[in-house]
């Protein structure tokens, strides 16, 4: 990052795209984003993740101007957009129903944004023409939108948004429209063309498996508040809080209520030794499914309430003391409901939280 | 092919339908092609006369009222700029004003809407006197202006686009507004096609009303130059016949055909937009 002082108008060039204690109040008073700071740099392809209703669409909305902020600041390349029209800002957006425009033939739909910009006659034709290429739709460019499927509006969509050649890609859950298998197609080709293109995206989703595999970085927001920014593996492999080690992870990281003595966590009558000195009186500790290894002479053994075979894998469900708890193994391993299994757990694969900060340790 | 018997019923009973709406109308035509003698003594005709030409150019070209100045061809080009007008000028304004009242956030737009639509309880007629008033302190009487004016605000039609405005999802605003498109570009280029049907339906209702307008010009125009062909067919039926004249039947079978022609070239011309609209919706 190069920080550069411009005296005249209090520019300062700092990241492509700058957030600064966004807040967003609606008029019934929801808060639906608080205080949210994020620096998203030329080229990155960053992806807001979290549940329904956590402010990521509001977030992304305000970038694109779609939303009046309440409080705190966007930049984009240098130039403070708070104020400026969603037009002036050269974003474009994919929205969840593709928006496309009915009463316009595919043609029409990618050349819109260009005529408004006035760009010549011959050049929206090669520009339209060169990306209904690159997205395969050069056949239905004359088709309108309601004679498309699901999968070529999205592709029409895609390329009305590539055709403008804009500063930053904006997607609001473009995939959730479509079937599952369409769905991770599409997923890939975004990543190839963005990767194709260079152009700074943000992809938002409540999606986990779309959000760590587009995402160079992805931002995990919950309640308004963004839990934790970093690359795929960092939220995976270090998840900051509670919340993010419970979202990002199918199946869902096991957490269990226990009580820290110098680095030997309780849970029930199981012990299992972190290999440091914490004593904590409120804590839960995260250990991903994957994570329970299961030998033969394991140092815990348990109960196999339910097993769920899903093809190469199978997961297991079982309690340690009243705590529920599912781990994932390998389906060639022969366990049935109702057998006992033993298992090791290994210090140093866990994750530990403060309860009453609900932070990592 | 074998028909089934509800579909022959079904087809009995369009056809009977069509028989009483389509009978009386040729009933008429074929009527006004025979001359005067033949109609008082024979009655109404099923069959074509031999005085098409004489009863239609008659009454086209003959004039009429106490002045002796206007001819019908000429309440017919009143009646067409009156209608036109009104028809043309309601369908815009009622678009534009349902176009602010969804799109633009004002403070009192539920109120106002509310306002717009109270005016259904006040139609023509009753404040005809105001109106009359004020077209005549404006000093427009025997206008064109006078006629139409004070008719080009739609309640009806607002209303109308307003409920279709409605069903128009955000998105497409949206995403027409990250295309660069104002205001005025988004209401030309995406409302405006988008409400074609509407369009066109509600200018065919809304020139049919204007048609058939009788009162309004009736009270606006003391120069017979802007008679209208509603205002003309009362002249031709209270005629004054003076000696042994016949009442002139055929002409005035001819008078009520021509005057049928404007609001049916109407819908034909537009029912292909009005039709497609119907059974492709766009959305």
């Amino acid at each position: 990052m190069v920080y550069q002082r411009i005296d005249s108008n209090r520019k300062i060039k700092m990241s492509f795209l700058e957030l600064q204690n966004i807040t967003k109040i609606y008029p019934n008073g929801t808060k639906a984003v608080n205080e949210t700071s994020l620096n998203i740099e030329n080229g990155e392809f960053v992806v807001f993740v979290g549940p329904s209703g956590c402010g990521k669409s509001t977030l992304l909305r305000m970038i694109a101007g779609l939303e009046d902020i309440t409080n705190g600041e966007i930049s984009l390349d240098g130039n403070i957009i708070n104020k400026i029209d969603p037009s002036e800002r050269d974003v474009a957006m994919v929205f969840q129903n593709y928006a496309l425009y009915p009463h316009m033939s595919v043609f029409n739909n990618m050349a819109y944004g260009l005529k408004n910009r006035g760009i010549s006659k011959e050049e929206i034709n090669n520009k339209v023409n060169d990306v209904a290429k690159l997205l395969e739709i050069d056949q239905l460019l004359t088709r309108k939108p309601s004679m498309l499927s699901g999968g070529q509006r999205q592709r029409v969509a895609m390329g009305r948004a590539i055709v403008r050649n804009p500063k930053i890609f904006l997607f609001d859950e473009p995939l959730s429209n479509l079937d599952a298998k369409l769905r991770n197609q599409m997923r890939l080709e975004i990543k190839r063309l963005q990767r194709q293109m260079g152009v700074t995206s943000i992809f938002v989703t409540h999606d986990q498996t779309e959000a760590m595999t587009l995402g160079d970085r992805i931002v995990v927001i919950n309640n308004g508040v963004v839990e934790q920014v970093g690359t795929p593996k960092e939220i995976y492999s270090k998840p900051n809080t509670k919340f993010v080690a419970e979202f990002i992870g199918s199946p869902q990281m096991n957490l269990f209520n226990c009580k820290i003595e110098n680095g030997i966590a309780h849970i029930a009558d199981m012990k299992i030794n972190l290999n440091n000195s914490t004593n904590l009186d409120d804590a839960t500790l995260g250990i991903r499914p994957d994570d329970i290894l299961i030998s033969d002479n394991g140092k815990h053994s348990c109960v196999a309430n339910l097993v769920e075979y899903l093809g190469s894998d199978m997961i297991i469900y079982s309690k340690i003391g009243d705590q529920e708890f599912s781990c994932k193994l390998s389906s060639k391993i022969n366990l049935n409901s109702g057998d006992t299994f033993k298992f090791d757990i290994s210090g140093t694969s866990v994750h530990l939280f403060d309860n009453t900060t609900g932070s990592r340790v | 092919m074998k028909f089934k018997p509800l579909e022959i019923l079904t087809h009995i009973i369009l056809i009977l339908g069509v028989l009483l709406m389509v009978l009386p109308i040729w009933f008429s035509f074929a009527t006004s092609t025979h001359d005067n003698v033949s109609i008082m003594t024979e009655g109404m005709k099923f069959f074509l006369g031999e005085s098409f030409s004489q009863n239609y150019n008659e009454v086209l070209n003959e004039k009429g009222g106490w002045s002796e100045e206007v001819t019908a061809a000429r309440m017919f080009v009143n009646s067409f700029i009156m209608a036109l007008g009104i028809a043309t000028l309601k369908v815009v304004i009622s678009a534009m004003s349902a176009y602010a009242l969804v799109y633009f956030r004002f403070k009192l737009a539920v109120p106002i809407f509310w306002l717009i639509f109270i005016t259904l309880l006040v139609p023509l007629e009753v404040r005809i006197f105001p109106s009359y008033k004020i077209v005549s302190d404006l000093g427009l009487t025997n206008t064109y202006t006078g006629l139409i004016l004070p008719l080009v605000a739609s309640a009806t039609a607002t209303f109308f686009f307003r409920q279709f405005y409605k069903t128009i999802p955000d998105e497409l605003l949206e995403s027409a507004k990250l295309d660069g498109a104002n205001s005025w570009r988004f209401f030309i280029d995406f409302l405006l096609p988008l409400s074609k049907t509407m369009l066109a339906a509600m200018f065919i209702f809304m020139f049919v009303y204007g048609y058939s307008q009788y009162l309004w010009p009736l009270i606006m125009t003391t120069d017979e130059k802007y008679w209208t062909v509603v205002m003309g067919m009362k002249i031709i039926f209270t005629e004054n016949y003076e000696g042994v004249a016949l009442p002139r039947t055929g002409e005035r079978f001819a008078y009520i055909i021509l005057s049928m022609l404007p609001p049916v070239l109407v819908v034909v011309i537009l029912q292909r937009w009005f039709i497609k609209g119907l059974i492709q919706t766009e959305k």
